[in-house]
């Protein structure tokens, strides 16, 4: 490997990564002008949109095609709900959920 | 609330972002080391990079020293869900001073889903406050996971496989807390829709960008359907 070019490919993708997070804050919060409408109803709407996104790109790897690769995910995030739906804590849902699913998938039970 | 008792809250809500981040770190670390890097570069591109899956794509592309625009090209379109997130705290951050511009870098799915659910915290003062602790300790889990792994990843051997299931339970979590929180229910079942539409369709590499940016065009223009003060 040459330390040079090993150092321009992460400088590029550190720069890279930070143009998407700023991108928003340049285009709209720069100015003390007030956030366009349109911009701040987006912000109090998304975060439901991108959570639910977020849940399904956490499991994305499952595939139907076999119960083994899928019930597991599927359990997993269903404990969890349930959990948390009847307690409300949640760290209590997570361990609960993430428990169910390390037992499941090192016993390969399913 | 005194200061101390803001690092306990920023720390117990980070737990579930300790539990995966170091798994997460660790793989990383020992991956990167495989490839033929010193943990010094574990480290550094953790402090400076901090993106999750971008950094595992980033092994790749320097194993195979990968053409520079290449690089830039992929790092935007792995990272580009990121856009949407800024969105939501351009006046909370805004107003953060000093702590803005780290705000802003340290961005990343899970500092944004612990971020969306500090709602209940009182005053404004504080919840700026723990917002700043959780990003600070959320990156400080990805970069001592990441150093661990690369110094000592060949040596871990207890089986902690799908403890990273943690990530998809926090997520679960906060998708539950916003639900509860609110009576409209519309947004949450269009980006859960275009979602899983966007999966089915275009398969589990590239489905994110697009499920975002149709949710994105769906939400504003059924705006005043939903309800400008949703």
């Amino acid at each position: 490997m040459n330390i040079r070019y090993s150092l321009l490919i992460v400088l590029v993708t550190a720069i890279s990564t930070l143009a998407t997070r700023v991108v928003p804050f340049l285009l709209f919060g720069t100015a003390k002008q007030e956030v366009p409408r349109a911009i701040s109803y987006l912000g109090r709407v998304l975060p439901p949109a991108v959570m639910a996104a977020l849940v399904v790109y956490s499991v994305k790897h499952i595939s139907f095609l076999d119960h083994t690769l899928w019930m597991n995910e599927i359990i997993g995030v269903i404990v969890t709900a349930v959990v948390h739906l009847w307690r409300r804590n949640t760290l209590v849902s997570i361990a609960a959920g993430t428990g169910i699913y390390m037992v499941l998938v090192q016993t390969a039970l399913l | 609330m005194s200061t101390l008792r803001l690092w306990r809250k920023a720390f117990l809500r980070t737990i579930p972002v300790l539990m995966g981040y170091s798994v997460l770190g660790i793989a990383f670390g020992l991956l990167l080391q495989q490839a033929g890097y010193h943990w010094l570069w574990a480290l550094g591109i953790s402090v400076f990079v901090f993106a999750g899956s971008m950094q595992f794509v980033l092994v790749g592309l320097l194993s195979q020293q990968a053409p520079l625009t290449t690089v830039a090209i992929t790092t935007l379109l792995v990272n580009s869900r990121h856009i949407f997130y800024g969105i939501s705290f351009i006046e909370r951050f805004r107003s953060m001073g000093r702590r803005a511009p780290y705000m802003i870098f340290s961005l990343t799915d899970e500092t944004y889903a612990l971020l969306c659910a500090t709602g209940d915290v009182g005053s404004k003062e504080e919840r700026d406050t723990l917002s700043f602790r959780i990003a600070v300790l959320n990156q400080s889990y990805w970069v001592s996971g990441s150093v661990i792994g690369s110094v000592l990843g060949s040596y871990i051997s207890f089986d902690i496989t799908g403890i990273d299931f943690a990530m998809t339970a926090l997520f679960t979590v906060i998708f539950i807390e916003q639900w509860l929180s609110t009576k409209r229910h519309v947004p949450a079942v269009i980006g859960a829709a275009c979602a899983i539409g966007s999966l089915l369709l275009f398969g589990p590499e590239n489905f994110l960008l697009p499920a975002l940016m149709v949710a994105v065009t769906i939400l504003l223009a059924g705006r005043s359907l939903i309800g400008e003060d949703a």
